[in-house]
Order: C-alpha cells, then structure tokens, then sequence
C-alpha cells in the first residue's frame, strides 16, 4: 500500500471508486440530492480510463441506458435518491426480469415526494424491497462507514454478476456526503467477480435463460455471438414471450429462488459484543455509527450491550437475526425511518415484544443521546 | 399604451433566498407584474422552487404549487381543468420550470400538454444547466459550456436544444423568446400570452446565472443583454407555429465572443473554439431570418 491509495473523500466518491475497482466502465445518471457527486465524480474519473459517462435526461432513462449497455457485456451503474429512485422502479422490475446485471445507488433523503432533500433518512428501505410490482426477490446492502461503502460496493457488482439481477446500494444522506478517510485497496485485494461468458460457440444454440446446474446464467454479450431476444414479458429459456402457465410458473420461481436460496452467501454484516449481551442494538447505514458509539462506551462501564450491524437488508437475514438475538432480554433496531427494518426484526425473533425502535424521522441525524433515551425507558429510569 | 396600474403590482415581496444577481427572480419580478395577482403558479424542482422561500420568508403573494421535478405540464393541465369546471376562468395558470425541468424531464409531460392545447402559460427560464444541485449539464447547456458532469477537456461538445422551435413545431398559439436584460419587451410578451388565453403559450426567459456561468453578480444584466446583442438569443415570437416576428435586430451584431469571454464558464475556449461557435450562431441567426423571410408575421409592427 502507498500513501496513494490513501484518500480522504466523500462517501458518494468512495462508492464511485469501489465501483471503478469491481471493473465498471459504464455509468448513465441524472442529478439529484444527495447523489449528484456520485455522477459528477464519474464524468471526470470514467473518461480517464476509456469508460463511458452519460448524463441522462431523468432517471427513467438512466437505468435503462445501463440495462442497456450491460447486457452488451459492461459492469454498470447508476446513481439517484427518492424520487429519482421512484422513477427507477420500472426499469427495476425489467432489469429483475430479463435478468440483467447492474447497480443501483439510492443515497437515502428524506421522504415522501420531494421531502427533505438534504438531510438524511432510511426511508427506502421497503421501496427497495418492493418498489417494483409483482413477485420478485432483490438484494440491497448498504454500509457505515466510508471502508465499508468501498468493499460492500465492490460486494453488489459481484453479485449482480454471480446472480445476473440488479443490485441496490441503500446509503443515505450522511453517509454520502461526509467526508472521513479511506485506503483503496490494492488490485486483487478484494475478489473481483467477471463476467460470467457462455462457452457455447457462435452458431450453435444458446439459450439466455436456461440455468446451469449451480443456478447461474451465462451471458453473451448483446449483439456479439448469437442472436438472442431480451424482453420484459414472462419469457422462455431462449427469451421470447411466453403464457404457458409452466414457463410463467418456473420463471417467477426461479427469479425468487435464486436470491432465496443464497441468503446465507448473500448476507453481510457485522457484529460487536454480542457474545453475552443482554442488551442488542441492530442498526445499519449512518444509524450504526451512534449505535456502536454508545454500545462502546457501555461496554468501558460494563454494561452488557451489543450491536448487529446489518450490511445485506434484502434479502433479509432472518436466521442471522433470529440466532443472535436468541439470548438477548432487549432489542432495540436503530435507524432514521418509523420503524422498517423493525418490522422485519420482530418476523425474525422468538420474542418479538422484545424488539423496540429508536428511531429518528425529523431529518436530523440519530445521535447516541437518542438512544441513551431509550435505553434508559428500557431500564425502567425515564427519559 | 403602458398600463401603469399593473405596473405599479408588485408580484413579489422584496428579499428573497436566491443567489446575489440571480436572473431568474429577475424574470419572476417582471412576470408577475405582467400577469398581475389572478395568477397561479406551477414550479417542479427548480432553483425556484427554493427561492419561492419558506414560511415567512416567501418571495411570492401568488399562490404556489411545488410539484414534482418532471410534471410541470401535467400538474397544470390538472389545475387549468379543475378551474374551469368551477367557473373559474379568470385566473392564469403558469407553469414555471427551469432548464432541466423543461428541456429534459418535463418535457415528455409539456409536450403532451401542448398537443392537447391546455389553456395555460408554460414559462421556461433557462439557465443553462442544472443549477440547483450545483452546474450539471442539462440539453440547454451551449456548446463549449463547462459545467461539474462535463469537466476538464469533457466541456459540452453539443448544441443546446432549441427549445422555442421544438415547441413552435406543436403549432401552440403562442411561443417567444424574453429577456430579463429588455423588460419592456418582457412584459409586453407575458401580457400577449395573457390576453391570448385559451390554448397553450410558452415563454423562454433567458436568464443569467451568476453563480453557475461564473460572472460577477453585476453583470447579471449586461451578461443577459450581451446575448441578444451577439444575436446568440434573438428576441422572437411565433404564433400558430408558422407566423414569426423579429423582435429586435442587432445590427451590426457584436461578436459571440464579447458575451463568451466574460463568463468563467466558457474560460477554457480557444480561438479555433470561438471562431466555431461564432459560425453555429450565425447559422443559426441566418436560420431564424430564413423562417422570418417565408412565414413573417404580416401583421407584425
């Protein structure tokens, strides 16, 4: 490692690098707050190394210029907020259907609508999971820190790789925009998955949609070797339209077990103190940070207190969850929305009157004085 | 005949959140005292859309809908509609959207809206990019323009939309161009497009950015007055989509670089660079005199 790699940056420029690191060197975006320095940043660092930056002219179309040029063989992202995140949501559901790598940065602000532009919040985290109508799974992850946005980001290209879907990174506001220190690690430090290729020659049959044995789908680029049909209705192993109820049946199932049944490859977290706590905070994003400030200073006092920091939030970790929280008299999920990943915590426990929230809404940032206040509810001292 | 009683209307309080210079509450100023206070305002996401000012420091004594960033075109044909099944014709509705509101996002929703000829007044002032979130590009962005998305030697390699002709081409009753730097010529237009109610007008303001083109903010005017002197933004009006009318005829015209070479924007140009952009203008002031040739206004003054 040189002083090189060492930067102090943004968390929107830290993602752009992880991006740049995973291979990606196409990006179609659209500004909005507080994204737009993820877009900025790549129309001056994409052209430096031969990629493609396009300034779209809204959302709709970024995302799909980037469904585009990845079905062409490139890693791709784009970057927006929630309304521009809403906008997305079809071009989502297409990329989850005809199954097509990419990622898609939603720094998190305040909503509803327009809301509160530049301030912070985690209210996206069921439009994640469900902004997209119909059956489907999706993976979303997201990070506290400014390390972690870099390798959890380089995580969401190698899994929109290996599973062939899209790939949501759920930053928020702080997270975006604060600057703090990050050390971009060497080539090779952090595995890089490619492109999965068919092996299947030019001219003899290749099929899009017909999983291999392991459940993964290799690719030819769009336009190269074989001609093949891309399309956002129910389709067959060659791609075209289809309605015979088998063929729908299989596909939706298939698009739900591939995520499904990875959950424990897909799931990335991490955890402090939880050993013997009595006591667990589970937080993620910005909210981790007051969460493992207090779980801290606590644990100098002596206090049993924990924390589970959640990184992957879809597909939700209900084993993880379930058995960490197994011994714990409190739970307590810390994050900036009215109780989303709450409400998938108390699906997850034994005991789920357990499961409290301390929960900011206001467009300021959770502090640890938040949670002290509900620790001490808990404990039976007032506020 | 100047009628001073809407003058003398102010449609703005004094103060207000913009930037020091800023042209857009320029134009908002003139407009209102144009339209007068019957008059409902449509603002997406926009710089306006924060000037308009919070509670208690609103800029505006008109009634505001902040709507969402591309549907400037759809909320008012909303609100036109609405009105008019109360009984309400008096009032006019105005959208009023920026460049990127207008040029990109919104444009699929002002197009729609033209075509079905909504009765109201689509007003785009335009500063050149996307100023809110701080100088990205949008496709009113001039050639030759360096903003935060086309950095470096990435400056803007494309011509900016011509955004009158676009909407002309929908054969609307009324489009024009305005100035804030030719109030008088301003405010004639916004009272044109008031009395010709009944279908879809649309007004494109030029306005200067002191901040995002990087001039001072006293040149806030003579910036704006510069490009209609250089005849890189003619004064114009097109009626019914076919009848133009010159407004004004910078004759001899100064040269493009005179408005370019004040702005930090454009800082980077080399003569070669000048030299194309004088020719892009020129073509394209020779195009405009083409149109006004073969489809002049007869009646025009």
């Amino acid at each position: 490692m040189t002083d090189g790699n060492i930067k102090f940056v943004q968390g929107n420029e830290a993602c752009v690098e992880a991006a740049l690191y995973a291979g990606l060197d196409f990006f179609a975006g659209y500004p909005i707050t507080p994204s737009t320095e993820v877009a900025e940043h790549m129309s001056y660092r994409l052209p430096q190394i031969g990629g493609k930056f396009i300034q779209m002219e809204d959302e709709i179309s970024s995302i799909c210029a980037i469904i585009g040029a990845s079905l062409t063989g490139h890693k791709v992202m784009t970057a927006t907020s929630g309304p521009g995140f809403s906008l997305m949501q079809e071009g989502l559901g297409y990329a989850i259907m005809a199954e097509i790598p990419c990622v898609i940065v939603n720094v998190m602000r305040g909503g509803p609508s327009t809301g509160l532009p530049t301030a912070p919040s985690q209210g996206d985290v069921y439009q994640a999971r469900w902004g997209a109508h119909g059956d489907h799974a999706i993976i979303a992850l997201t990070a506290s820190n400014h390390q972690d946005v870099f390798s959890i980001t380089v995580d969401a290209f190698n899994m929109a790789e290996t599973y062939r879907t899209p790939v949501i990174l759920l930053f928020d506001e702080v997270i975006g925009h604060m600057r703090e220190r990050l050390t971009i690690p060497e080539p090779g430090e952090i595995p890089v998955v490619g492109r999965l290729r068919t092996s299947v020659k030019a001219g003899i049959d290749y099929h899009p949609y017909l999983p291999r044995e392991d459940g993964r789908l290799p690719m030819s680029d769009f336009g190269g070797q074989h001609r093949y049909n891309v399309t956002g209705l129910v389709h067959d192993m060659w791609g075209f339209p289809s309605n015979n109820p088998s063929v729908v049946h299989g596909l939706l199932r298939h698009l739900v077990d591939k995520i499904k049944n990875n959950v424990d490859t897909i799931t990335r977290y991490k955890e402090y103190y939880l050993e013997d706590a009595r006591t667990i905070l589970i937080s993620y994003g910005s909210s981790a940070r007051s969460a493992l400030h207090i779980v801290e200073n606590r644990r100098a006092r002596g206090e049993r207190l924990g924390l589970l920091e959640l990184q992957t939030i879809w597909p939700f970790p209900y084993g993880l969850v379930e058995e960490k929280c197994e011994k714990a008299r409190h739970i307590v999920v810390v994050e900036m929305n009215m109780g989303q990943v709450l409400r998938a915590v108390k699906r997850a426990v034994h005991h789920p009157e357990r499961v409290v929230l301390a929960n900011r809404i206001d467009g300021v940032f959770i502090t640890p004085t938040d949670i002290k206040n509900i620790l001490r509810l808990i404990q039976g001292k007032g506020v | 005949m100047t009628d001073h009683s809407l003058l003398q209307e102010e449609g703005m309080y004094s103060g207000h959140v913009g930037c020091p210079g800023c042209g857009a509450t320029v134009a908002m100023k003139f407009a209102l005292r144009a339209l007068g206070e019957k008059t409902m305002l449509v603002i997406p996401a926009c710089c306006w859309a924060i000037v308009a000012g919070a509670h208690p420091q609103t800029s505006l004594k008109v009634p505001v809908l902040h709507t969402a960033f591309e549907t400037a075109g759809a909320a008012a044909s909303g609100l036109r509609a609405a009105l008019d099944m109360q009984g309400d014709t008096d009032t006019t509705v105005v959208a009023w959207a920026g460049d990127g509101g207008t040029f990109d996002i919104g444009f699929q929703a002002l197009s729609g809206a033209v075509e079905r000829n909504e009765d109201f007044i689509y007003v785009c002032y335009d500063n050149e990019a996307y100023m809110n979130t701080g100088v990205q590009r949008s496709s009113s962005t001039p050639f030759g323009a360096r903003t935060t998305t086309t950095p470096g030697r990435g400056w803007k390699q494309t011509r900016k939309k011509n955004i009158v002709e676009a909407l002309a081409a929908h054969r609307i009753p009324y489009a024009a161009t305005a100035s804030i730097a030719y109030p008088d010529d301003l405010m004639r237009k916004f009272r044109k497009a008031a009395a010709l109610k009944g279908g879809s007008r649309f007004i494109h303001v030029y306005a200067t950015c002191p901040t995002g083109w990087r001039v001072p903010s006293e040149m806030c005017i003579k910036t704006a007055r510069l490009a209609v002197q250089t005849r890189l933004f003619p004064l114009y009006e097109v009626e019914d989509g076919h009848r133009y009318t010159l407004n004004l005829d910078p004759d001899p015209p100064k040269p493009v670089r005179d408005y370019m070479a004040v702005q930090g924007r454009f800082k980077h140009l080399t003569d070669a660079d000048y030299e194309q952009i004088q020719e892009m203008v020129d073509e394209d002031w020779g195009l405009l005199k083409r149109k006004i040739g073969a489809f002049g206004n007869p009646d025009a003054a």
